[in-house]
This record gives C-alpha cells, sequence and structure tokens, in this order.
C-alpha cells in the first residue's frame, strides 16, 4: 500500500492579505507560512492513521513549489510520513499543479492519493478532481471518513444536502475535510526526524496552463456601523426592514 | 460560441443557484451575442422547459436512474457528451459538492480553464476573465481563462436569478452512452425541510456567547420567522452543540446571503472570511470592543437573552403572526 499525501503551502489564516506590483501579486512581506489547514489536519493526519494499523504502508508527501515550500514540508514530515517530492515550480494554475503530481503518482505507483479539500487561498477544489481525471481514477471528493479493508475503501463524502456513504477500489484519489482526523501537534521526536527524512527536488514535466491571475482586488470597506440603543431592538428591526429592505 | 449550463437537481427538482446559473449564462451568451442551453441529469419532476424562462433556449435532459446520484466519473463523461452535443465554448455551473466533484475532472478531459467561484458576469473584451473569491473571502481576484472552452462554476447568492430574459426552450432527451461506475452507492443521508445553508438569503448565527445548545431555541425561532437558515463559529461545532454542517467561516462554508445576523460571536477573523461578502450584516453582541463591529452595518450592544426575545417580538408584529 503507498499514499500520497498532496500538501500546500498557505499563508496563515490571520495573515493581513495584501497585493502588490500594482495588485498583481500576492504581498508576502510579514506573512507566515502553514500547511493548507486541510491537507495537514485531514489528508495528512488520516494517512498517518492508516500506516499506524499497517505499518508496511508507504507514506509520501509531495509539493508542487519553490525552496520557499521547505520549511512547512519539513513540518509535515514531522507529523509523518517518510520522504517527501518537491516539484520544483511556481506555477499557480491548478491543472498545471495537478499534470505535476499525476506524474509522480503515476511513476510511483501510488494506491491512494489524498488531498484537503481546497486550499484556503485559491478556494478552488479543484486539484483533485483534476488528478482523478488525468489518471483516469476513480475520485471521492470532499470526504469525512475513510476507511480500509485491503484494497476495498470506505468513504463517506459531503453531497448537496447531505452525506453518502460509498464503496470504491483502490486506486482511487480522494479530497479530504473535517470528520476524517483530529489535528495533531508534532513532537519533539518528529521534529528532529523529520531533518535527516528524504526531500527530493524534481523538476516539473511540460504541461498545459488554462488560466493565469490577472490582478486581485480588496472589497470594498464597509461604510460603519449603525448602532441600535439596546432598550429598544424593534428600532433593529424596523431599520432592517425599512432602510436595508433585508426583511 | 454557445453556452451550456449545468442545472443541478436535488430530489427532480431544479436547486435555486441552478436558476440563478441559468440566468448567469443567458447573460454570458448574451453578451457573446449567441445563445445559452442547459443540460439536467437524472430524473426530474419539474418541467425542463421552464428554464426558459430563465433564457435558456434549449433544455438537454436525460432522465437515466444511474445519474441520479453523482458519480464524478461518470457524470464527467456524460457532461463531455453534453458538451460536444451542444458545440458549447462556455460551460456554467453551480459552486456547490456536485460541480466540486465534476467540474475539475471536466477541466481537465476537456483542456478548458476553470474558474470556480464565480461571483461576476465575466469580462470578454479581448480577453476572458472572471472574478472569483479568493483567500476565503478576504479578497478577490480576476483570473483570465486562456483556452478555447472555458468552466465557471459560479458560486450561489451571487447573482440573481430573475435577471434572465425569458424565451421558449425546446426539450431534448438526449442519450448519452453512460459507463458503468467504480464508486458503489452504499447509503444516503439527506438533510431535508432545511433550507440549504449555501443558498439561503437569510442567515441567523449563533457562537460561544449562546453557553449552550439548550439556548439555540430563539435563534431557530428567529430563523423560522425569516425563512432564514442557522448557521454557527467553529468552536460552537467542534463541542457539538450545532451540527459540523453549520460551521461558517475559513475552515467551513463561506456564505453571502443578503442578511447575516451574528449573535454571541466574536468576529474572529476566521469567522469573517466565511461571511464578510453578506450584503447586511447585524451582530449582537454584549462587547462593544467586539471585533465584529468593524465588520457589522448593524450593531447592538446587549446581552443576547434579553435582545433576542425582543427582536423575535418585533418580528413577528411585521410579519403579522400572533
Ligand atoms: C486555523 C484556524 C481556522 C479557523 N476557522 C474558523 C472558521 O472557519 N469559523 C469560525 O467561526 N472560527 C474559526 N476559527 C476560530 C476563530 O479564531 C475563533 O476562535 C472563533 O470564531 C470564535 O468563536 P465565537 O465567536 O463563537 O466564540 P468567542 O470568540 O468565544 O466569542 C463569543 C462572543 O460572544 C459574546 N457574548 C458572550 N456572552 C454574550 C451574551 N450573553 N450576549 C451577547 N454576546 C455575548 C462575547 O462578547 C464574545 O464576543 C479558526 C481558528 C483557526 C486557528
Amino acid at each position: 500500500m503507498k499514499i500520497l499525501v498532496c500538501i500546500s503551502k498557505t499563508p496563515d489564516t490571520t495573515a493581513k492579505i495584501a497585493f502588490a506590483d500594482n495588485n498583481t501579486k500576492f504581498a508576502p512581506e510579514g506573512v507566515q507560512w502553514i500547511i493548507n489547514p486541510y491537507d495537514e489536519w485531514y489528508a495528512l493526519v488520516r494517512a498517518i492513521e492508516l500506516k499506524e494499523a499497517d505499518p508496511a504502508t508507504v507514506l509520501h508527501l509531495i509539493n508542487v513549489g519553490t525552496a520557499d515550500s521547505d520549511p512547512i514540508i519539513r513540518k509535515a514530515l514531522a507529523l509523518g510520513g517518510e520522504e517527501a517530492i518537491r516539484v520544483n515550480s511556481d506555477h499557480a494554475d491548478p491543472y498545471f499543479i495537478a499534470a505535476q503530481i499525476a506524474a509522480v503518482a503515476k511513476e510511483g505507483g501510488y494506491d491512494l492519493v489524498l488531498t484537503g479539500k481546497e486550499t484556503i487561498d485559491y478556494n478552488g477544489s479543484s486539484i483533485g478532481g483534476m488528478l482523478a481525471e488525468i489518471l483516469d481514477l476513480p475520485y471521492i471528493s470532499h470526504a469525512l471518513k475513510l476507511d480500509l479493508q485491503g484494497s476495498e475503501v470506505t468513504t463517506v463524502r459531503e453531497i448537496e444536502g447531505g452525506e453518502e456513504t460509498n464503496k470504491v477500489s483502490l486506486p482511487l484519489v480522494v479530497s479530504c475535510q473535517k470528520g476524517m482526523a483530529e489535528q495533531r501537534i508534532p513532537n519533539m521526536k518528529g521534529i528532529m526526524g523529520a531533518r535527516s527524512k528524504p526531500l527530493k527536488v524534481v523538476e516539473p514535466v511540460a504541461a498545459d496552463t488554462l488560466t493565469s491571475i490577472r490582478n486581485f482586488e480588496m472589497p470594498p470597506a464597509k461604510a460603519g456601523v449603525k448602532l441600535v440603543d439596546a432598550e429598544h431592538p424593534e428600532e433593529l428591526v424596523r431599520l432592517l426592514h425599512e432602510e436595508a429592505k433585508a426583511i | 460560441m454557445s453556452v451550456l449550463v449545468f442545472i443541478d437537481q436535488a430530489d427532480g427538482q431544479f436547486k435555486k443557484s441552478s436558476l440563478e446559473a441559468a440566468a448567469y449564462g443567458a447573460a454570458v451568451a448574451k453578451a457573446m451575442g449567441s445563445k445559452a442551453e442547459a443540460v439536467v441529469l437524472g430524473n426530474i419532476t419539474e418541467d425542463a422547459a421552464s428554464l426558459g424562462q430563465y433564457g435558456i433556449s434549449k433544455v438537454f435532459t436525460a432522465a437515466n436512474a444511474t445519474l441520479d446520484t453523482v458519480d464524478a466519473q461518470v457524470y464527467t463523461d456524460v457532461l463531455a457528451q453534453a458538451v460536444e452535443k451542444s458545440g458549447a465554448d462556455v460551460i456554467i455551473f453551480t459552486n456547490n459538492s456536485t460541480a466540486k466533484a465534476v467540474a475539475p475532472r471536466l477541466s481537465a478531459r476537456l483542456k478548458a480553464g476553470l474558474v470556480a467561484g464565480a461571483v461576476a458576469l465575466p469580462e470578454i473584451n479581448g480577453g476572458f476573465s472572471v472574478k472569483k473569491t479568493v483567500f476565503s473571502g478576504k479578497a478577490f481576484a480576476h483570473v483570465n481563462i486562456e483556452t478555447a472552452k472555458k468552466i465557471i462554476s459560479l458560486n450561489p447568492n451571487s447573482y440573481h436569478a430573475a435577471a434572465g430574459e425569458a424565451v421558449t426552450a425546446t426539450v431534448e432527451a438526449f442519450e448519452p452512452a453512460i459507463k458503468a461506475g467504480k464508486v458503489q452507492l452504499v447509503s444516503q443521508n439527506k438533510i431535508s425541510g432545511e433550507i440549504p445553508l449555501s443558498e439561503a438569503e437569510i442567515v441567523v448565527s449563533g457562537g460561544r456567547g449562546l453557553k449552550g445548545p439548550e439556548n439555540w431555541g430563539m435563534i431557530e425561532e428567529l430563523a423560522k420567522l425569516l425563512g432564514a437558515a442557522t448557521a454557527c463559529s467553529r468552536p460552537v461545532a467542534d463541542v457539538h452543540w450545532r451540527p459540523h454542517h453549520e460551521h461558517v467561516g475559513q475552515t467551513g462554508l463561506a456564505i453571502a446571503p443578503n442578511l447575516y445576523i451574528a449573535v454571541g460571536i466574536s468576529g474572529a477573523i476566521q469567522h469573517l472570511a466565511g461571511v464578510n461578502r453578506s450584503k447586511v450584516i447585524v451582530v449582537i453582541n454584549k462587547d462593544k470592543e467586539a471585533p465584529f463591529f468593524k465588520a457589522a452595518d448593524y450593531g447592538i450592544v446587549g446581552d443576547a437573552f434579553e435582545v433576542m426575545p425582543k427582536i423575535i417580538e418585533a418580528v413577528k408584529k411585521l410579519k403579522g403572526v400572533a
């Protein structure tokens, strides 16, 4: 059993979002980088649990990024996994990234590829599905549970208006969300051990780029809050009805 | 250069967000000087021709029971056939769970650039660029689609369904080749009778300030009176006061209702990320320093347990409910 977990680097959730170069680039000054929470809390931790249940499991991590990703890759390795592969590229197009992961997944013969349900920066929810299509594998999106019996997988995933339980055989691509696992904190042994785990850097394969970011825009600032006296909440209801026309 | 809109359905009924996608698709087609068509998969109880009200001139249907459940691989294959049949260059989805499973696959299949989470009509002077939310609602990006075929997945509540111009729609049963899926359905568990949070016009939301699940009666009562959905902050879902699907914010659902009423929620940056695209934000919090007031349009600094019953009374009066 070989598992590949996709790890993306995103700004910390409290990071101040600002743009540079005429709003064409994200301004990284003062930003703390983290492992995308869905990748870390759910995809990676579930993979680690599967390896704990069956120590023969091979668990590798993959990131498509520049050397700037190395600290978060090491942090992921501190949680678990034997080695990481970084495809050396600063491309942001989801199809290009999916094609890189697909190339590595194919070559490495992985049975299960896990991603987070989305990244908290571009919010595309795209990589898992694209990857599955390129590899011609079944895809379970937004899974909240994943269990293995041999090569049989049982998943629970989010569907419109509820949840669905499925059975499917490996190989498989799954995107993971809340419910899958509980967040873990790396311990000292993990952190020390991560330093000597292999982090292989490979060059990207040729792939198409389907989209590009033209520029960014901040939402308009709010005009300011209109406060209503706590003794007269009915005034709020009147304002919502007559002024905001919202009820 | 025609447009094909994928109409998602739930239990045979068109979803409200799908009608928004239909009207949006019609507007895109109009801007390109072409026509908008739609495709509906699975069995429906609605009249497919009714999509003409939203500017759809032709509807392809495939009333096959296999398509009543969504297998991303099977759907992609069938939609690729629909795209070929209609000759569409622009494909529109509503950005829900179905689209998140299927649109990326279709993008890879057709080598059609995908913008997921669109919030406005594309700019098509020269290029083709679509505005979408990024950083979980903290900002927007304008994304260029550089391929001949293009896919846009429209966020719910971003485009008004009534904006379409009515036309007469023809309905064509299209008979796609359907491959056997590799994913076996075991069971489905649907939450019925509730307004889906992602589509709700009004959302009433509670945070840790409400002290415990036993105090959610007033949130539910107000929501019911307003025809609203209920939501909550993350810690509330984490301790199981409320179900996980109600969790909004950066690591939960991002929503954009007309009105968002936050009760006993501090307004942490991760919470705001998921709700700051709401048109009108109302905050009820006993702490006047709560960060949420900076993002609000209306606010009451006060104890929710005293304020909420009075608001409920006033809404009852407004709605003429005894
Ligand atoms: C990586 C990461 C991701 C996160 N993602 C999310 C997310 O997606 N969504 C999310 O919501 N949070 C998220 N959080 C958590 C977030 O930082 C806050 O901790 C959380 O939103 C706080 O929830 P709350 O406002 O309900 O509780 P609190 O912060 O405890 O606020 C309770 C509020 O209630 C008020 N209050 C108390 N009693 C009363 C009363 N009687 N009447 C009126 N008001 C009262 C208080 O003044 C206070 O402002 C995330 C955190 C991290 C680190």
